[in-house]
Parts: C-alpha cells; structure tokens; sequence
C-alpha cells in the first residue's frame, strides 16, 4: 500500500478525528497497513515498544504472564480503539503481551519516528498528547473498575 | 433441611400464605449459581418480566427470588438463584420432586411498552441477567414492534456466565446485538475483557430513541447510569432494578424501605428519576 492510500484509513479512526490535515500528513510518514492473523503477538511483555496500533477491525487481548498460574487476559482492545503507548515512556518497553484474538487489521504508527516529529513540531506533539491522555484515563477508569469487582453480590438479599 | 411431601392446596389469596409448589428440575448454570423450575400447572399463575417470588425452604426460610423463564410458558415458574447464604445454599441441595413454597409474584414489572416502536439496549451485570431474561423474551415474541435491541453483558469471568448457550441463540434468532464481557479470561477466552461499560465504545445508542432496562449490583448499575447519561439518554427513558432485604413483599414490614419506596412493592424496577436522588446516599 502506497503512503498516500493510508490517509483514509487514519482520517476514518475515531483516535485521529477532526485531526487537522497537516497531523495526518505527518502522521502518514510513521504509518504502515498492518494485518494479524488470529494467535499471533503484535507486543511481547518486557520488548522493546517501538510502536502503536489504530486497530481498525477484530480484536486484541493484553495478557500478563503469572509464572505458574500462566496467562491471565486482563483486557481486550478492539475496532476503533488504540494498542500501546509504551512507546511514549521511557524505558519504551511493553508491559503486557498483545495477542490477536481474531484477525486484526490495522495502522502501525512508528513510536521513535512519531516522538522525532513531536519534538520537532509541538504543535503536533501536543494534539497526539491529548489524545492519547484521554485513552490513558478511559483504561485507568475501566481498570479501577475491575478491581472494585462490580458484579460482587450482597448477601442474600434475594433478586 | 426440612422439605414437606406436597398436599393439596390452591394458590392462595392471603399473599402471606405460601403455597406449596413442587420442583421439576434444577440446573447448575455455573458454579455458585443455579436455576430451578416449579411446577406451576393448575395455579392459574401469571407474572410480568422483572417480578419476584418468595421462595420458602420450610425449616430454614424465605428469600425474594427473581423470576428468570419466560412469561408465557405459564406450567411453570423459573428462578435463577446465585447460592449466597442459607436459603439459597438450602435450595440448591434440594433435588426434583421436593416441595417448596412460593409466594407471589411480587412487584413491579419492566415496562415494556415504553419501548414500543423505539430501541432497546438492556444493561446486565452477573445474576442481573436472571431478572432480565423474562423481558428478553417478551421483546423476541413482539420483535417487530421494536427497533434495534442491544444486550450489554458483563460477568467476573467465563465460567461466571449465565445462559451461555441462549446469549448466542439469541443473536442468531432473534436479531438482536448480544455484547458480552468479561472481567477476566483465560486463553481460551476470545471474547471482549473489561467492565460492561466498556462494551458502549463498540455500540451507537441514538438518546432520543433508546429504552435502557439496567439491573445488576448497584456498584455496576451506577457506573452504567453514569455511562448512559453521558451518552444523553434522559432519565425517564431509563429503567433499573433495585435490591434490598425484601422479607414480607408487600409493603408492610418495611424491611426493603428505600427512602420514600419500599423495594418489594413499589419496585423492584423503577424509572430512573424516581429514585436517582438515593442512589449516591451510602447506607441507605
């Protein structure tokens, strides 16, 4: 796929909406077509996070690997959302293992490459920034959530 | 455990009275949870989806008990009954044939139409499900006089989900969007992981369309009021269902009192605006 032939496919994700044409421009210079197939790993826990992913369709579960009690999936990440951002804090390293769980297609957007423009352009920088801080407090929130355990029952209090 | 042989008797008309009902089948649904079915034949009974029963275990006790079949099938009575203390932990050793006795039905109904000729997205949280299937059946024998229907399903784990051979039936048959997740899942999970809420990122809800019906722990129903209200469904177009230590169900003995309400008789589904002002209030 030509670089030019991916400015529809990030106009159309919900994380780069209404993102002013230049940022997609300079977006499209880190960007490539990415396809998994169901069972592969797009990130291995403790790699280098060299970068992110628009998924576009299917779905990818984080996994943490618990020693003897094997993997434990603590999250699915699906169409319309985003995969990583190890890739904008030091030390750039994954803290869980991404599996495709189906197929998945989607945009990969190079970290070095996107953390160069962002130095070069805060402007730009700056949009990804608060972007991704709002996909940053979304996890945080549904990660709170399943550790208060929302489905927890009273004690016989019938229905 | 106690359980009476069964003798003759009627539905009876003093709502106190239990009437004594045999079993015809009891069925694991997961671990901790299990639905047992009563024979209803000749007790001229009838409920509306989100009713309760009384069920009574003679010698142990009474526990209000959400209605799970289908309200049309009226030979018998389903109820869905997560094993939490000892009434309940009393009825799951009892085996078909043993007589218990049942009291109702009690309380409010969803409202179903309010939803005529508009969307439905049904929010269930673990056994909040158990009160929802009734309403899922009402709506799939009038499937056509309702738009889109949405079910929002969120559980601990797999092997914590009710129904799971009906959640894909009803996709299939019945034209509805069934949207399951789990808090977490082994590998062999394939499914969406993360609080129900999260499920809304994958759906479009038109505000001015939709009917919400909400039931499952209050921890999980407040955040998915929180989410609905951020989407811009107004309160009225929003329907949950409350639980409380119902004892008597009907409104004397004030056990399930909630703030203005008692939960047995003015509930257990309330509109929204009717008691969103008690929900944040702790303790109550």
């Amino acid at each position: 796929m030509h670089t030019e032939d991916l400015a529809p496919l990030l106009r159309q994700h919900p994380f780069l909406a209404d993102l002013p044409e230049q940022h997609i421009t300079t977006l499209i210079g880190c960007a490539s077509n990415v396809h998994f197939a169901e069972g592969s790993q797009l990130l291995r826990e403790g790699e280098l996070a060299d970068k992110f992913y628009l998924i576009r369709t299917g779905r990818v579960a984080l996994e943490i690997d618990l020693s003897e009690r094997g993997q434990l999936r603590i999250q699915t990440v699906g169409s319309g959302e985003v995969l990583g951002w190890s890739w904008l804090i030091s030390p750039f390293r994954w803290h869980f293992t991404g599996v495709a769980v189906t197929d998945v297609r989607g945009v990969a957007l190079d970290g070095k490459c996107l953390r160069l423009k962002s130095e070069n352009d805060h402007d730009f920088g700056y949009e990804m920034l608060k972007r991704l801080a709002i996909v940053m407090e979304r996890r945080l929130e549904a990660t709170r959530l399943q550790i208060i355990d929302v489905y927890g029952s009273t004690p016989e209090v019938g229905l | 455990m106690i359980v009476q042989t069964e003798t003759k008797l009627r539905l009876q008309t003093d709502p106190m009275v239990p009437v004594q009902t045999r079993i015809t089948r009891l069925a694991w649904e997961t671990d901790d949870t299990y639905s047992i079915t009563l024979d209803m034949n000749d007790r001229n009974y009838a409920f509306r989806p989100g009713q309760f029963n009384m069920l009574y275990v003679f010698g142990v006790g009474e526990a209000a008990i959400s209605i799970s079949s289908d309200p049309s099938l009226s030979r018998s009575v389903t109820h869905t009954i997560h094993k939490v203390g000892s009434v309940t932990s009393a009825l799951s050793h009892c085996k078909r044939s043993d007589v218990v006795g049942v009291r109702g039905p009690f309380g409010s109904g969803w409202p179903i139409d309010a939803a005529l000729g508009r969307d439905v997205c049904i929010v269930a949280g673990g056994i909040g499900l158990a009160p929802l299937r009734p309403l899922l059946y009402s709506l799939f024998r009038k499937r056509k006089q309702f738009g889109r229907i949405v079910l929002l399903y969120g559980s601990r784990s797999p092997l914590d989900l009710l129904y799971r051979v009906e959640l894909e039936d009803w996709g299939k048959r019945h034209n509805i969007e069934v949207l399951v997740t789990v808090d977490r899942g082994d590998p062999s999970w394939k499914g969406h992981i993360g609080v129900v809420t999260t499920l809304f990122s994958y759906i479009k809800i038109d505000p001015r369309a939709t009917i919400a019906y909400v039931c499952g722990p209050e921890t999980m129903m407040k955040f998915t009021l929180g989410t609905l209200t951020t989407i811009g469904l107004p309160g009225d177009q929003i329907y949950l269902s409350m639980e409380r230590n119902m004892k008597c169900a009907v409104g004397y003995c004030g056990h399930c009192q909630y703030g203005p309400h008692f939960i047995c008789k003015d509930g257990p589904v309330f509109a929204l605006p009717r008691v969103k002002n008690l929900l944040d209030i702790k303790e109550l």
